[in-house]
């Protein structure tokens, strides 16, 4: 089950970082989404996996670790926020830029970047 | 007497804030005033000087750093002494002349409070006993000097000359300060006196290549040997004062000193003799041969000071005790005379309006009292007997016969000294004859005339002093000189005598030659002339300039590989960066699996996994259509909170659940203003190579984190489970968590959302968006924006979703649930109404201003903070108890829940804030109008 799971986080990870690199805002909104919840989920893992355990007190003997919980709680509202102000910045951008490209220009030529690439 | 010695520098260093203050009064109060400082310096310099003369040296060290072994210590020995009184005295000199010398709508004060600085910096050189005290007065000359050199910076040649030599200087200290923390590596100490004791142990080391070379740079560059030297001529393009002051006793002295300070460790060697003593030869035939074509009068002295500090270096480069007393010599006796010969051509420039040795001619006419004190000056630059230039001259002429480093080709350093000398004597007679006689003057600017009686009293005390080490050298400087040289050899000093009159000997044959072959070159000059006119003129400043800006080139085309304004880059290369710091460890770590035992998996579970997987790939694979990847993007956003909800995270499952409904709603809402579609711009070289990247990230996070939930767990959430109930007085731990233990944290988080919130308001407002009325297909978007069945449902749904909320938020301290999960769902029901009925319905029906509520959420959880004061408790101490009502039964009361509520407020406030008002975008009103309201 665990390799199961870190192989989800490493999944998201993936696109989350693939997306993130890409030209667009919108998908890069994407991808940061998705990193936030694999970066979520990481850090749940820092309490490892408990079936049926319990999260209130007296329920059970055997108590899921709640410290990993409440970081993870106060880390999906903040995550949220900062989607919001990613995508109303990027709506912005748009507005007053006339493109969605996260430079915020196009690049000149097309390929431009790519020719002084190294690796 | 050593406990005064800090006050040396001290005092000039206050003394620099006397002239700024005192600017407003008259001129000559400015100048007396600011004399003031140095004249006390002095004489508690001049009353050291009984006991350096009876061979003690004065030490002074207070601690300043001393983990780092840094400490502010100062030292006076015979060799500090010497510099002091030349620094200290022809500075006197020259705050006097420089009253004179700058007109009256030039800022004096701001002139007189740069010399003084720069004069600190030198006395703080020239006393260190530390070497990275040292160094950093150092700097401080390169600093000062630049300000003085720049002093008219309205001139261009001003300006470049002051960069030219800050640059040059400048970089010659990052080398000096590379040299000395290596000295202080291997001797293991900073302090001078330890320093100066580990002569043996530096030679034999192994980098002592190294660290001559390093000290030696420093050296050079500041007292302009070549192929350094450029940077002088050009620095005189500062008044003349500066340069009487810089060139003559301080700035360029500074790197004769710092090699007389160690003489006694690095010399010694074949390495030292060698570059020392060539590059003091060259210096001194090149600058000698240059001087002589220089038509402007600072441009002769400028090339002439060279000439004379590679003289100055040869001597230490010859290796031998008496040579270096002879250099000793030589720096006192050029300091004076050079110094009196800048301010003569001050006092001409200043009185005839040109330093041009075409126009001026015979000025022995107009200014005949002038004259002869730089004519007397000029004969001791030329080395006429019974003037101080013609006995250290003599001194080196000895030295040179005596020395045979150069093996068999050691008579060419006699020979060559005495051709130097044969141009010094040349230039020095053009100086006097060209300037003096030599016709009439041609197309002056002003008549010549004598200056102000006080403006020639610095130069007649020069000059004076010319006369007198001249003719009783033994009387005037003989104790300096002595124990100057006791310090700098640090050994015993060798007999010598200081006469006029040695007999007729070698040296006086090479000085009458000198003289002879100098007389008959000037008669000549016109030949010579002709023969150096063929060369094209090289210009320093424009070969340095250039360099430069190549150099600004260069590192601007470094810069750019990294940056080249695209984030895509700068993403990559610091994903990049931070994937190989954290597999580094990795590769440390024996096994991927640790020992703890592993869950079973089951059916649901790879379920799920599935499901999230290919959501994952799709939101990837169809990111190019933006509508279908945000809908695959929630199904990840689903599995995630079940996948919290399986490992008893119920709290984390119901946020994550009602953020991710926000979430959404909030992206369909931007996707509405955004291109429907993003294009394929990527180039597939750029693909693999981001998905190369990312598959590796993915890679090091996943086995991170397998390798982590593999693991057995140590935690510090016993304390939490042990002390929630009778601490918190909740059962539920991780909502006394955060709105107990770590409630400050909490307090945090709330501000930073409000203030998202906040940022998001602003950039909404004035947002210069337009509504699309078709998709990109050209579609019209639908008419029919409020579904009947969608109103209807909504509405009832309200108050039992509010209902819900409470009933969560109440039982939060206890149950799952809290001011988080509570304020998301009551945001979801009432977004929900937005969506159902539009803004233009749910506008006048709830009046509710966002932004209020985000800051009454704060307040709340701050006050219940502050609270606890009131009870002499720390911020934040919770407080809870147990009350019996008649009909409800028992319940609880606890300051944590006034906390949760805040909590609550500011999640509902910042949520709806963002939502609403991008939602009003899609209407009349825009935020804007909500601000007026």
């Amino acid at each position: 089950m665990e390799a199961l799971y870190a192989f989800c986080v490493g999944i998201m990870t993936t696109c989350g970082v693939y997306l993130l690199l890409r030209a667009r805002t919108f998908a890069v909104v994407l991808g940061l989404t998705l990193l936030s919840y694999a970066v979520n989920l990481f850090l749940f893992a820092s309490g490892r996996l408990k079936l049926n355990g319990a999260a209130v007190l007296g329920q059970s003997e055997q108590y899921a670790d709640p410290l990993p919980q409440a970081l993870v709680l106060t880390a999906i509202v903040i995550g949220f926020a900062m989607t919001a102000f990613l995508v109303i910045l990027a709506m912005r951008a748009r507005a007053d830029l006339g493109n969605d490209h996260v430079d915020g220009r196009f690049p000149e030529t097309p390929n431009n970047n790519n020719k002084q690439e190294k690796n | 007497m050593s406990e005064y010695l800090f006050w040396i520098p001290l005092l000039t260093l206050l003394g620099t804030f006397v002239p700024l203050l005192t600017e407003k009064l008259n001129r000559n109060l400015c100048a007396l005033l600011t004399s003031i400082a140095p004249a006390l310096a002095l004489l508690l310099v001049l009353q050291s000087a009984e006991a350096v003369f009876h061979s003690e040296s004065l030490r002074q060290t207070m601690g300043w750093i001393p983990v780092m072994g840094l400490e502010l210590a100062f030292r006076l020995d015979g060799l500090s002494l010497l510099f002091s009184i030349l620094i200290i005295g022809i500075g006197l000199l020259v705050i006097l002349y420089a009253r004179y010398y700058l007109s009256e709508q030039e800022s004096i004060g701001r002139f007189y409070a740069y010399l003084i600085l720069f004069m600190t910096a030198m006395l703080g050189i020239v006393l260190s006993n530390n070497l990275i005290q040292l160094w950093m007065f150092w700097e401080l000359t390169s600093v000062s000097s630049f300000l003085l050199i720049s002093f008219w910076g309205h001139k261009s040649e001003a300006r470049k000359g002051a960069r030219m030599a800050l640059t040059v200087t400048g970089a010659g200290g990052l080398a000096l300060l590379a040299g000395l923390l290596l000295i202080g590596d291997i001797v293991g100490s900073y302090n001078l006196d330890l320093v100066l004791g580990s002569g043996d142990l530096l030679r034999e080391h192994s980098l002592y290549p190294v660290v001559l070379a390093l000290v030696l740079l420093g050296a050079f560059t500041k007292s302009a040997q070549f192929p350094f030297h450029f940077w002088l001529p050009h620095a005189m393009a500062a008044p003349t004062p500066v340069s009487a002051y810089l060139h003559s006793a301080t700035m360029v002295k500074a790197g004769i000193f710092l090699l007389v300070r160690f003489f006694p460790v690095l010399s010694g060697t074949e390495l030292w003799f060698l570059t020392v003593s060539l590059t003091g030869l060259t210096t001194l035939l090149l600058g000698a041969y240059i001087a002589l074509f220089k038509h402007d009068l600072k441009g002769l002295l400028a090339y002439s000071t060279i000439s004379h500090l590679g003289l100055i270096t040869l001597l230490l480069g010859m290796d031998s005790p008496l040579a270096t007393v002879a250099a000793i010599f030589h720096i006192i006796n050029h300091a004076i005379f050079k110094a009196s010969l800048f301010m003569a051509t001050g006092i001409i420039d200043h009185e005839s309006g040109t330093r041009d040795m075409r126009q001026l001619n015979g000025l022995w006419k107009y200014m005949p009292y002038t004259a002869t004190l730089a004519m007397v000056a000029a004969a001791s630059m030329a080395g006429v007997p019974l003037l101080n230039g013609f006995l250290s001259k003599e001194m080196f002429f000895t030295e040179t016969l005596y020395q045979g480093s150069l093996g068999s080709l050691s008579w060419m350093i006699p020979v060559l000294a005495t051709l130097g000398a044969v141009f010094s004597v040349a230039y020095s007679t053009r100086f006097i004859h060209d300037v003096f006689f030599n016709g009439e003057p041609i197309n002056l600017p002003k008549t010549p005339h004598e200056p102000p009686r006080y403006m020639k009293v610095p130069v007649e005390i020069l000059v004076a002093l010319c006369l007198l080490v001249g003719m009783m050298p033994n009387f005037i400087v003989g104790d300096l000189l002595y124990f100057a040289s006791a310090a700098a050899l640090q050994a015993e000093v060798p007999s010598y005598s200081l006469s006029i009159w040695h007999g007729f000997n070698f040296p006086l044959m090479m000085s009458f030659l000198a003289m002879l072959g100098g007389l008959t070159l000037y008669y000549n000059r016109h030949v010579l002339f002709r023969f150096q006119s063929q060369f094209p003129d090289m210009d320093a400043k424009l070969v340095f300039e250039a360099l430069i800006q190549r150099l600004v080139r260069h590192a601007q085309r470094t810069v750019e590989l990294f940056e080249n304004h695209s984030l895509q880059r700068y993403s990559y290369l610091m994903l990049f960066f931070a994937t190989i710091l954290m597999a580094g460890p990795l590769l440390d770590l024996s096994a991927t699996a640790g020992l703890r035992p592993e869950l079973p998996i089951d059916a649901i579970s790879i379920t799920g996994a599935i499901l999230l997987t290919v959501g994952a790939l799709v939101t990837v694979i169809w990111h190019h259509q933006r509508m279908a990847a945000l809908l695959a993007l929630s199904i990840v956003g689903l599995i995630v909170s079940l996948i919290f909800a399986r490992y008893s995270a119920p709290d984390l499952a119901l946020t994550q659940l009602s953020v991710e409904v926000v979430t959404v709603i909030l992206l369909m809402l931007a996707l509405f203003f955004l291109p429907q579609k993003t294009p394929e711009d990527s180039s597939p070289r750029r693909i693999i190579r981001d998905l190369a990247l990312s598959s590796m990230i993915g890679g090091v996070i996943g086995t991170i984190c397998y390798a982590l939930l593999t693991r057995p767990l140590s935690t510090i959430s016993d304390y939490f489970l042990l002390h929630s109930k009778t601490g918190g007085g909740g059962t539920n731990v991780v909502n006394v968590i955060l709105v107990d233990f770590r409630g400050f944290d909490t307090l945090g988080e709330i501000t930073v959302l409000g203030i998202a919130a906040l940022g998001i308001f602003k950039l909404i407002s004035r947002m210069r968006l337009y509504m699309p009325v078709s998709d990109e297909t050209g579609r019209l978007w639908a008419n029919d924006r409020h579904p009947l069945l969608l109103s209807v449902i909504s509405q009832s749904l309200l108050p039992l979703a509010l209902l819900v909320s409470v009933y969560i938020f109440l039982r939060g301290h206890n149950m799952p649930g809290g001011g988080f999960i509570a304020g998301l769902i009551t945001s979801v029901a009432i977004i929900q109404q937005y969506i159902a009925h539009g803004v233009e319905w749910v506008k006048p029906r709830m009046k509710l201003n966002y932004q209020w509520l985000i800051g009454s959420g704060i307040l709340i959880a701050t006050l219940t903070g502050l609270g606890s004061w009131l009870f002499d408790r720390p911020f934040l101490t919770s407080w809870f108890d147990h009350f019996h009502l008649p009909i409800l039964g028992e319940f609880e009361l606890a300051s944590a829940m006034l906390f949760d509520l805040g909590v609550y407020l500011t999640v509902i406030g910042a949520t709806l804030l963002i939502l609403a008002n991008l939602g009003k975008l899609t209407t009349v009103h825009r935020a804007t109008d909500m601000e007026q309201e």
